[in-house]
C-alpha cells in the first residue's frame, strides 16, 4: 500500500489504537493536519499553547498508562513543546510527539521557522528522529511507539520535514518489532532474587521504598501483596502515591523533603531498604552520606543506569518490577515470617503517634490542607487529582486519600508550574468517567490559563481548585525559613485577576470561596456543572508545608513547626 | 585497560559499537557534555561490512563515574555494545612537522624507537609520523621538541579488543 508521509502518520496512529491526540497546527505540519481533518479514527484536541498539548498528552498517559500523542509545528511550535518533553522524560512518561520541520531541501539554511529540533530535544527525550526519507517513516513511527512504552518508558520525538509529509512510499507496519540495539531486560536474575529474599529474611528492620517504577510497571497489586505477606512497613515517593492505597496499615506515608516523620525515620533507621522502582531523587534522600546509613540496599529497576547512580546498591536487580515480584513472591511466602518485624512496626507506629502528619484547623481561615482533605472526603476515588507545583502540590500529596495508582498526576522530577491544568485535560480525555480535578496555586494557574478555552471548546469539564494564598507560596516558605523573611518577588496579593470573571469570560464557571460551607457548595455545583470550572479558595496565607527537610539536610532532622 | 592518574581518576579506553546513522555522534558527545564526563580523545569510523560504527573513547573518572558512563552509553538507543574491559591493543598516531633547517642529528634513531617514519618532505619542512600507544606518543612528543616542531597532530586512540 502506497501512502504519503501524512497518511502514514494517521495510519500508524490507527494501528497503535490511538484515540485522542493533542496539538497545535502551523505551516510545517499542515499536510498532516489535512489528513487529521479527513479521518475519524481519533479525536484531535486543539490546545491553546503547544506546552499545554504536550502536558495534556502527558496527563493522558499518566492516567491511562497508554502512550500520549501530540503534534506541533516547526520552530516556535516545537520550542514551546520542549518543557513538556523534559517534564515527561524525567518522570518516565510514554509519549510520542510529532513535530513539523522545514523541507529537507531547506534544512540548514536558517529558513523561516527552522530550528534544530532534534538537537534541542536530544537531552529531553528517550529517543528522537529526524525523518530524512519517507521510506523510513513507517519503521520510525513503529519504533517510536515501541521505544516510548517499553523498558523504562519515556517520550520519543519524531521531527518530519514538510516535503517528507507529502512524498509517497510503501507503507509497511509490522505487528511486532525487535531492534538490534535496544533490548530492555524484563526478567530479574533468579539467583539474585533468591539472595534478596534471604537478605529480607535476615533483616530486623526492613523498609519498603516504593517509587514511580511501581506505577509504570503496573505492579501495584503485587507490591500490595508483597507488603501484606511480609508485613514490612512502607514509604511512597511523590510519584508512587496510591500504589499501596491510603488505608493500607503498612503505609507510613510519603518520604522525603515533605515526607512524614515516621516515613523519614523509618528510612533512616532501617537495616534493609527494599527499593521498588524509585530513583533516589535528592528530594527524597537528603544528605547522601547520612541516607540509609545503617541499611543494606536492594534496588529493583528496569533501567540499569538508575541502579547505583546515586547510592551504592548491595543487591541490584535489573528487571520489570512486575516480573521480579512474580518470581519473588513464592519465595517470600515460603521464607519470611511477618511476625519478625513486629517490634519494628511498633516503633514506627510510635514515631507516627509522636509526630503525626497534620495541621491545626481554624474556624475563621480556610486552611489549604483542609480543602484537600475535604475534596478527598467528598470525592475520594471518584476523582483523579492533578496538581501544579508548589505548596498546594505537597499538601495534595500529603493529605489526599489516594486509593490507587494513576490517581495522582503531578510533575515530580521537573516540578513544572503550569503542568496541572493541561494535564487534567488529558486525564479527563483518558478517564471520562472520573472527575478530573486540578489543585493549583494562584501562581501556577496563570502559567497555562489559556487552556480554559480548550476545556470549554472541547467540552472537557476540568475543575480547577486554586488554593489562593496570594504568594508564590513554596518560594515564600523558603524565604521565611532561610532568607529572613525577605519576600523577594513572591507576594502576589497586590495584583490578582478576578478568577470568577476570568472563568466566565472563557465560557466556564467561577466560584469565589471564603468559608468552608461555600467550598462544599461550590464543589458540588462544579461537579454537577459539566463545564470547566475555577474555584478560587481564599486560604490562610502563611501556612507552611511541614515537616520539612531543608535541601541537603538529613532525613531524620525535620523541621516540624511553623516559623511564626 | 585502566591506569590510575594523580587525582585518583582512572583512565579508561571504551570501544563503543553503534548503529551508523545520522546524529549518533552528537548523542554520544552530548551525553558526555551534559553529564560532565571527560573525553580525552574520541575517534569514529565505520565497522567494515556492517551497518555499525566503532567509537573509541578515552575517558577518565573514578570507578563510580566510569560505571555510569558505561551504563549511560548502553542506554542510548543506537548503542549495540560497549566494550570496556579485557585486553585492548591500543594505538594512536601523531604527525609532526619539523622545519628543514633543523639539525636532524639523532632523528632517525628516535623514529626507529617509536615505529616512526618520514611521511612527507617538502621544500621547507619534513613531516614525520609515529604510531604507538598513547603514553609512548606522549614520550615521543616530549623528545621531538628538541627539533622545534611547528605543528603536531594527534589522531586520538583506536583500540581493538584481543
Ligand atoms: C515554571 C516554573 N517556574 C518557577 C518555579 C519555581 N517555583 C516552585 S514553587 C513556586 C511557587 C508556586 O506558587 P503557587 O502556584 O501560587 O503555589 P503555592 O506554593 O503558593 O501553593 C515557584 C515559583 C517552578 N517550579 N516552575
Ligand atoms: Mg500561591
Amino acid at each position: 500500500m502506497d501512502l504519503n508521509g501524512s497518511q502514514m502518520v494517521i495510519e500508524a496512529l490507527r494501528r497503535e489504537d490511538v484515540k485522542t491526540v493533542f496539538g497545535y497546527p502551523g505551516g510545517a505540519i499542515m499536510n498532516v493536519y489535512d489528513e487529521i481533518y479527513k479521518q475519524n479514527d481519533f479525536e484531535h484536541i486543539l490546545t491553546r499553547h503547544e506546552q499545554a498539548a504536550i502536558h495534556a498528552a502527558d496527563g493522558y498517559a499518566r492516567a491511562s498508562g497508554d502512550v500520549g500523542v501530540a503534534f506541533v509545528t516547526s520552530g516556535p511550535g516545537f520550542t514551546n513543546a520542549v518543557t513538556g518533553l523534559a517534564n515527561a522524560y524525567i518522570d518516565s512518561i510514554p509519549m510520542v510527539v510529532i513535530s513539523g520541520q522545514v523541507p529537507i531541501t531547506m534544512i540548514g539554511t536558517d529558513a523561516f521557522q527552522e530550528i534544530d529540533a532534534v538537537g534541542i530535544s536530544r537531552p529531553c527525550v528517550k529517543h528522537n528522529y529526524l525523518v530524512k526519507d519517507v521510506k523510513d517513516l513507517p519503521r520510525i513511527l513503529k519504533e517510536a511507539f515501541y521505544i516510548a512504552r517499553s523498558g523504562r518508558p519515556g517520550p520519543v520525538h519524531v521531527d518530519i520535514p514538510k516535503d517528507v509529509t507529502a512524498q509517497s512510499a510503501k507503507f509497511v507496519y509490522t505487528e511486532s518489532i525487535t531492534m538490534k540495539t535496544y533490548k530492555p531486560t524484563y526478567k530479574g536474575n533468579k539467583r539474585q532474587i533468591k539472595k534478596v529474599v534471604d537478605a529480607i529474611a535476615d533483616a530486623d528492620k526492613p523498609i519498603l521504598y516504593i517509587g514511580g517504577g511501581a506505577v509504570n510497571s503496573n505492579a501495584s497489586e503485587l507490591v500490595r501483596e508483597f507488603a501484606k505477606v511480609t508485613g514490612i512497613p512502607a514509604v511512597e515517593t511523590l510519584m508512587a502515591r496510591g500504589v499501596l492505597g491510603d488505608d493500607n496499615p503498612l503505609l507510613l506515608g510519603m518520604v522525603g523533603m515533605h515526607g512524614c516523620y515516621s516515613a523519614n525515620m523509618g528510612m533512616s533507621e532501617a537495616d534493609l531498604m527494599i527499593a521498588f522502582g524509585p530513583r533516589f531523587d535528592d528530594r527524597v534522600t537528603g544528605k547522601l552520606s547520612e541516607f540509609a546509613k545503617h541499611a543494606k540496599v536492594i534496588h529493583v529497576d528496569i533501567d540499569p543506569s538508575s541502579i547505583g547512580k546515586i547510592v551504592d546498591i548491595d543487591y541490584p536487580i535489573v528487571g520489570d518490577l512486575k516480573n521480579v515480584l512474580t518470581d519473588m513472591l513464592p519465595l517470600v511466602k515460603e521464607k519470611i515470617d511477618s511476625k519478625k518485624y513486629q517490634s519494628w512496626r511498633d516503633l514506627l507506629k510510635r514515631y507516627d503517634e509522636i509526630h503525626p502528619l497534620g495541621y491545626s484547623d481554624d474556624k475563621g481561615n480556610i486552611k489549604p490542607q483542609w480543602v484537600i482533605a475535604r475534596v478527598g472526603e467528598l470525592l475520594g476515588d471518584k476523582a483523579i487529582i492533578s496538581t501544579d507545583v508548589g505548596q498546594h502540590q505537597m499538601w495534595t500529596a500529603q493529605f489526599y486519600p489516594f486509593s490507587r495508582p494513576r490517581q495522582f498526576v503531578t510533575s515530580g522530577g521537573l516540578g513544572t508550574m503550569g503542568f496541572g491544568f493541561p494535564a487534567a485535560i488529558g486525564v479527563k480525555k483518558a478517564k471520562p468517567e472520573k472527575i478530573s480535578i486540578n489543585i493549583s496555586g494562584d501562581g501556577s494557574i496563570l502559567m497555562n490559563i489559556q487552556e480554559l478555552m480548550t476545556a470549554y471548546e472541547s467540552k472537557i469539564p476540568v475543575i480547577n481548585i486554586i488554593l489562593n494564598n496570594g504568594y508564590l507560596g513554596m518560594v515564600r516558605q523558603w524565604q521565611t525559613f532561610f532568607y529572613d523573611k525577605r519576600y523577594a518577588s513572591t507576594d502576589l496579593s497586590g495584583a490578582q485577576p478576578d478568577f470568577v470573571k476570568l472563568a466566565e469570560s472563557f465560557g466556564g464557571l467561577g466560584f469565589r470561596v471564603e468559608t468552608k460551607e461555600e467550598f462544599d457548595e461550590a464543589l458540588e455545583k462544579a461537579v454537577k456543572s459539566n463545564v470547566v470550572c475555577m474555584i478560587d479558595v481564599n486560604v490562610d496565607r502563611l501556612e507552611d508545608v511541614l515537616p520539612m527537610v531543608p535541601a541537603g539536610g538529613t532525613l531524620y532532622n525535620m523541621i516540624l513547626e511553623h516559623k511564626g | 585497560m585502566a591506569t590510575t592518574t594523580q587525582n585518583n581518576d582512572i583512565r579508561r579506553v571504551l570501544s563503543v559499537i553503534v548503529t551508523n546513522e545520522d546524529g549518533v555522534l552528537s548523542r554520544i558527545s552530548g551525553l558526555f557534555a551534559g553529564r560532565g564526563y571527560n573525553i580525552d580523545s574520541l575517534t569514529v569510523a565505520p565497522v567494515p561490512k556492517t551497518d555499525f560504527s566503532r567509537l573509541t573513547i578515552v575517558t577518565c573518572g573514578n570507578e563510580k563515574v566510569l560505571e555510569q558512563i558505561v551504563k549511560q552509553l548502553h542506554k542510548l538507543i543506537p548503542t549495540y555494545k560497549v566494550i570496556e574491559s579485557g585486553e585492548f591493543v591500543e594505538k594512536e598516531m601523531a604527525l609532526v612537522k619539523i622545519p628543514l633547517d633543523e639539525d636532524f642529528n639523532g632523528l632517525d634513531a628516535m623514529l626507529k624507537a617509536y615505529n616512526g617514519t618520514i611521511a612527507n618532505s617538502g621544500a621547507d619542512f619534513i613531516v614525520v609520523m609515529v604510531a604507538d600507544n598513547a603514553k609512548r606518543i606522549d614520550n615521543f612528543l616530549q623528545a621531538i621538541n628538541k627539533y622545534n616542531p611547528v605543528d603536531i597532530v594527534r589522531s586520538g586512540s583506536v583500540a581493538m579488543d584481543v
